[in-house]
């Protein structure tokens, strides 16, 4: 385990247990224990005033790969019914930005999977890939799990790239787990932030969180992934890395990374994929793809979000708020509370299980601001909360707060709305 | 039809809460709970139990020895048998060394025709053991089944897509996991209770399960935490001035406006 308490410092103080996200340490005569459910989160290293708990690295038992073979960034260009989804594109920035960081001569690949896709490659070159990756194929036509791990896992073995990128869709989160368990390497999910240099890292840390960088040093030659996400349920932030296995893979979620302005008429490699791929590969069967007939909520294209919670009181708050969101040209969103008393539909929901969302303006009306709804939209320009309790944890972290009844305020501020336009 | 369904025991994230000034955790008084989808996973192996008598349902997790007291709650809502994979090795595990250790459990299990998971744990939200597990045990697998049904060895299921769903078949063995969508979780049942309360729950730890050790536990897992953190708090906002609704809207849309925001 690499947790490791040196009994003869602990003091059996208790600050450790109380530190611990996961409940997992003990005090067994007056020494602290740690337990299985301990995930080496390392919480509890700082905190403890005698330096009693340590983290130990050990050898793993997984026969170590050549890491040095392993070049380049591909990004999974996750498309559906020929349409190039737009968290691929994203990645596409992402991945562009972090070769840059690798250096060197390092690729960016698109890899492209389905049935006349041919069209896609184009669009591809034009969001930065330098390479793209081509399996087009009958047998691909819909996605399959087995179908397309098959023929994504014979393509890594073949080339070897450092890190693989997937959207965090549920086609991405249903492919890349499935993978990465077959190449036996790491996969971590839902990231919102991605480093290679520890100098970078070091920077977003000091500007963004309130981590101790004391241990990092800038220039280190750690070039491993730094991989940061949401964890335990967005109430802290954990960085990944995966350093003795590749490549390593993450998920990353929509609307998190940004696209390059695409370069009209750019050109790359086109590679196609020798695949080995038989129908007899495939044990599930798609009968029908159903697009829902249900409106579409464009939250992560949105530039601005009204998004109501439980201070609307009940379902027909969502009528205002839909009214104010349809006045500024907005779309309506809504926080897990809300969703989960069925006042509207999940696919409104902003958060950590629900849309990850930065636009110009995000309007929290009667959002307390569970850090779990602020994970998902904390990035957001400018933040107005309106809220009868000032001590919410939203007012705190928004640029304008207004303390006050919402079922009064909004009806003004459309109106306000109205009169700055009359001055136009 | 024997079904074998995947629990976990998670702290309520929903009721953690951040020290405002030291930015820590507070975790004091947060309850253990059983997953939400995992409930579903459950409720669903229930339904096809209904209609099936002689179904039978183990349920496997994998955690702390107080993980018991979870799965005395979802024997208590029906299921059969219990079996918590609970080692000091297993410990620390990331999802790939998670499903290498489920794997082994359910191999000792022995035969099945289904397996239902969660499609995630809320303290992790990682939807990777589920699709691991079947990977590991070379059976197909189906995520985010909002709609399912099982008859004549066929899996008929509807699968979430964000803009839709797919409708799929499957042959059976295979994995399902479950969304909020595909059912309502009932309660425990008074007589389920009692039967719970005195249930042998099976506790097996890594040599009873056989598994290879160095595929396992914290120093196998190929992902590590390199660094937890919290979020700086912004703070740096302003409180719009206004007696009135009117005053506090007015002066909002103003200074978005001067600031050339809207």
């Amino acid at each position: 385990m690499a947790i490791n308490v040196i009994k003869d410092k602990c003091i059996g103080c208790g600050i450790c247990l109380k530190k611990c996200p996961f409940d997992a340490i003990t005090l067994e005569d007056k020494k602290a224990v740690i337990g299985v459910s301990c995930t080496s989160c390392k919480q509890c290293i700082e905190p403890c005033p005698v330096d009693a708990i340590e983290f130990v690295q050990e050898e793993s038992g997984i026969a170590p790969i050549d890491l040095s073979a392993y070049k380049n960034v591909w990004v999974y260009a996750e498309q559906r019914a020929g349409k190039v989804m737009n968290v691929a594109l994203e990645l596409l920035g992402e991945g562009k930005r972090l070769a840059e960081e690798i250096g060197g001569d390092t690729k960016l690949a698109a890899v492209l999977l389905g049935n006349d896709v041919e069209h896609l490659v184009d669009e591809l070159y034009s969001y930065g890939a330098d390479i793209v990756y081509v399996a087009d194929d009958p047998l691909l036509k819909d996605f399959t799990t087995d179908g397309y791990t098959k023929v994504l896992k014979d393509a890594i073995d073949e080339y070897k790239p450092e890190i693989v990128l997937f959207g965090a869709t549920h086609i991405g989160r249903d492919l890349a787990p499935r993978i990465a368990a077959r190449l036996n390497t790491g996969l971590t999910a839902d990231c919102t932030r991605l480093d290679i240099r520890t100098g970078k890292y070091i920077e977003y840390l000091e500007a963004n969180t309130t981590a101790n960088t004391s241990d990092l040093s800038a220039d280190d030659g750690n070039m491993n992934l730094k991989q940061t996400r949401p964890a335990f349920g967005g109430n802290l932030m954990a960085t990944i890395v995966c350093d003795k296995r590749r490549p390593q893979m993450s998920t990353v979620r929509p609307g998190v990374m940004d696209k390059i302005a695409p370069i009209a008429g750019a050109k790359g490699e086109r590679i196609a994929l020798n695949h080995t791929l038989t129908a007899s590969d495939i044990k599930i069967t798609v009968e029908e793809v159903v697009r829902s007939a249900k409106e579409l909520v464009s939250l992560t294209d949105a530039e601005i979000i009204v998004s109501g919670g439980r201070g609307l009181g009940d379902a027909s708050g969502f009528g205002i708020i839909k009214e104010f969101a349809d006045r500024v040209g907005g779309v309506v969103g809504a926080s897990r509370a809300a969703v989960d008393n069925g006042w509207i539909d999940h696919s409104h929901q902003v958060g950590q299980t629900g849309t990850t969302v930065k636009p110009k303006i995000y309007f929290a009306c009667g959002i307390s601001g569970a850090i779990q709804h602020l994970a998902g939209m904390q990035t957001s320009d400018i933040i107005v909360a309106i809220n009868k309790d000032p001590d919410a944890p939203m007012i705190g972290l928004a640029d304008y707060a207004i303390i006050g009844d919402l079922h009064k305020v909004i009806p003004e501020l459309i109106a306000a709305w109205d009169d700055e336009d009359s001055i136009k | 039809m024997k079904i074998i369904v995947c629990v976990k025991q998670v702290p309520d994230t929903n009721e953690v809460k951040i020290d405002p000034v030291k930015g820590t955790l507070i975790r004091d008084g947060v309850p253990s709970i059983l997953n939400h989808d995992d409930a579903n996973a459950l409720e669903e192996a229930l339904k096809i139990k209904d209609q099936n008598p002689g179904t039978t349902i183990t349920l496997l997790t994998m955690g702390p020895p107080q993980a018991q007291e979870m799965l005395q709650e979802c024997l208590a809502m029906g299921a059969d048998d219990a079996i918590l994979l609970s080692d000091r090795a297993l410990g620390g595990s990331d999802t790939w060394a998670t499903s290498n250790a489920l794997a082994a459990g359910v191999r000792k299990i022995g035969d099945f025709d289904l397996i239902f998971a969660g499609r995630q744990a809320i303290d992790g939200d990682t939807a990777q053991v589920g699709p691991q597990l079947a990977e590991k045990l070379g059976i197909p697998q189906v995520t985010y089944v909002q709609k399912a049904e099982v008859k004549d060895g066929v899996a008929k299921v509807e699968r979430a897509l964000e803009n839709g769903y797919e409708k799929i078949s499957v042959n059976l063995p295979c994995m399902l996991t479950a969304i909020k969508e595909l059912n309502e979780p009932r309660y425990m049942s008074i007589r389920g209770i009692f039967k719970a309360a005195k249930f042998p729950i099976k506790v097996w730890n890594a040599d009873d399960i056989g598994v290879d050790k160095t595929i396992v536990g914290l120093e196998a897992s190929p992902t590590n935490v390199f660094k937890s953190f919290t979020p700086k708090p912004k703070g740096q906002g302003v409180v719009v001035a206004g007696d009135t609704a009117k005053e506090l809207a007015g002066n909002l849309v103003s200074d978005l406006k001067k600031k050339h925001i809207i």
